[in-house]
């Protein structure tokens, strides 16, 4: 891997850019791995890159049905925060939101990871009494999370409408200064690039159509539409489609998929400075460098794979994004897609080995784990390589729908995202 | 936005008049207290999420204000048929293959 740089942009600058390397090579797949990874979105090829990187093992191939980063991790509003109210949460967020800080030098490559502060809006009673609640938890667990006045969220954030006449004036803020954005696609690519350059497999047009077990229990490998291809381990990592995936190996999940949609503006110049979230109006929305307006919508109300979703639910959103921002009631919206998100009952992610001897899932992030993607991909390669879950991970157990030791952030979370 | 028959209205309303209400055909023990904490995951927690067929409950919220059931393709969200609470599951489906 040739290492990026200023240096290096100045020497292809002088020889008309053609000593650019493939920043991942596309090899067929071999027989047999150590370990085959399923699903190349953010989480998967972060976990390839951990088990090199820190755990030595190499002979690992991630499988992708489509293109790598065509998932849920190209197709999210990026905001990254670590402000989650369980001690549960705070660690395994918080985890990612410290490998977020130092990733671009990491990996050598440009995440655009940007602490532009998260601000969480209140806008009656019952918020200002949970993002409260979440402030002092967060300072319990060292995690950065401060009140703000409407008046210091405005300051913070200029276009914000704070008049009191509002139908849902904002009455206060909870800001994380820590939170912000990164580039979801060169997140994908940079852990690609460094997983191939120490020996990973990177297979993408290969759907995985079967588990094999052995006579035992245990995982042989995986059909595929290239064939069977053999692994002792099998991690899953496939969003959306994790439950369809343990179907597959005979394991039936505590998830929910549905569709989730964002949409972008025009591009102008900057205006909105930070990330900007509403529950109650369900509306959060930032800029990217390129100037667009990037919006968050909610989910559908029902279970599909369709990857679109029902207008009315972006227009909903369009119109809390008025309330809360008045200047934007004549912009233009350029384009809208939609993600299949896992939702678990709890709103909290699966990371954990399974009844299957050598299968584990890493799953049900649902609507916001694009901040998670390098702590994720941290302890699930931890989990892989020892058998063993990670202390960090280690709560986040598929079994804990049936001891009832839940991580509720369902009825917690100050947002979705 | 869906198009849903409710069948006790007998026509197609939009979607906004309804509410989805989870995957249907899923029986409440009569006994719950003594259910095992295996049956008792099963029955409150994990789902088929189905690609493909699902077999859904709705409520048609701002309109009759019913629960019913609903046949759905998840991968293009055509509905196959709805029919009323209590009915059995369909054995055959309209216009479906296997
Ligand atoms: C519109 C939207 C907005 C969001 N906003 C935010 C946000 O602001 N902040 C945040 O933290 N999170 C957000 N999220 C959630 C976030 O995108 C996801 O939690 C995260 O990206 C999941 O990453 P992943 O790598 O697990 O999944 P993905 O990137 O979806 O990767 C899974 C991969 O598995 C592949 N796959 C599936 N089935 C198979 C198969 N059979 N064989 C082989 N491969 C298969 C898929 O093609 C896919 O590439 C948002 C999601 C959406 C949809
Ligand atoms: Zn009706």
């Amino acid at each position: 891997m040739k290492k990026y740089s200023v240096f290096a942009i100045a020497r292809e600058a002088m020889r008309g850019h053609k000593g650019w390397e493939e920043q991942w090579s596309s090899p067929e797949p071999k027989k047999e791995y150590d370990v085959i990874i399923v699903g190349a979105g953010g989480h998967g090829l972060a976990t390839a890159y951990y088990l090199a990187t820190v755990h030595g093992i190499t002979n690992v191939a991630v499988l992708e049905k489509g293109w790598l980063g065509g998932g849920n991790t190209g197709r999210n509003t990026t905001i990254i925060r670590s402000n989650y109210l369980y001690d549960e949460s705070a660690g395994i967020y918080d985890h990612a939101l410290k490998l977020w800080d130092g990733l671009s030098q990491e990996l050598n490559y440009n995440v655009m990871y940007s602490a532009r502060g998260v601000m969480m809006l209140a806008h009656n009673v019952h918020d200002i009494q949970v993002l409260k609640r979440h402030v002092h938890a967060n300072r319990l667990n060292g995690i950065d999370n401060e009140w703000l006045s409407p008046e210091q969220a405005k300051e913070f954030c200029p276009p914000l409408n704070i008049s009191r006449d509002a139908r849902y004036p904002v009455v206060g803020a909870a800001l994380q200064r820590r939170g912000g954005t990164a580039r979801h696609d060169a997140v994908a690519w940079g852990y690609a690039r460094g997983a191939s350059a120490r020996g990973v497999h990177i297979i993408q047009n290969c759907e995985v159509t079967g588990v094999k077990r052995a006579a035992n229990g245990a995982v042989m490998g995986v059909d595929t539409t290239r064939g069977f291809i053999g692994a002792k381990k099998v991690g899953v990592v496939a969003a959306g489609h994790s439950s369809v995936i343990m179907n597959m190996a005979g394991v039936r999940m505590p998830l929910e998929s549905y569709p989730l949609q964002a949409l972008v503006s025009e591009p102008v110049k900057p205006v909105v400075p930070c990330v900007v979230m509403s529950n109650t109006v369900h509306a959060y929305i930032s800029q990217s460098d390129k100037g667009e307006l990037v919006i968050g919508a909610g989910t559908d109300q029902y279970v599909s794979y369709s990857q679109t979703g029902g207008l009315h639910i972006l227009q909903h959103t369009l119109d809390a994004i008025c309330e809360m921002f008045p200047i934007f009631t004549r912009m233009k919206m350029l384009r809208s897609w939609g993600g299949i998100v896992d939702v678990t009952p709890d709103r909290s992610p699966i990371l954990a080995k399974t009844p299957v001897p050598g299968l584990y899932v890493n799953c049900g992030w649902g609507t916001g784990g694009f901040k998670a993607t390098p702590g994720s991909g941290h302890v699930f390669a931890h989990t892989i390589a020892r058998d063993d879950p990670h202390p960090i991970n280690a709560p986040f157990t598929i079994e804990r729908f049936r001891t009832g030791r839940l991580i509720d952030e369902a009825a917690a979370a100050a947002v979705a995202h | 936005m869906l198009l849903i028959r409710c069948p006790y209205c007998e026509e197609e309303r939009p979607e906004l008049e309804f509410r989805n209400a989870g995957e249907a055909h899923i029986a409440r023990s009569t006994d719950i207290a003594g259910e095992s904490d295996d049956d008792f995951e099963k029955f409150f927690f994990i789902r088929s999420n189905p690609k493909g067929i699902i077999y859904e409950r709705w409520r048609h919220m701002h309109g009759c204000a019913r629960f019913f059931n609903a046949v759905r393709d998840t991968v293009t969200d055509k509905f196959v048929m709805t029919y009323k609470a209590g009915e059995p599951k369909p054995a055959k489906l309209p216009g479906v293959a296997k």
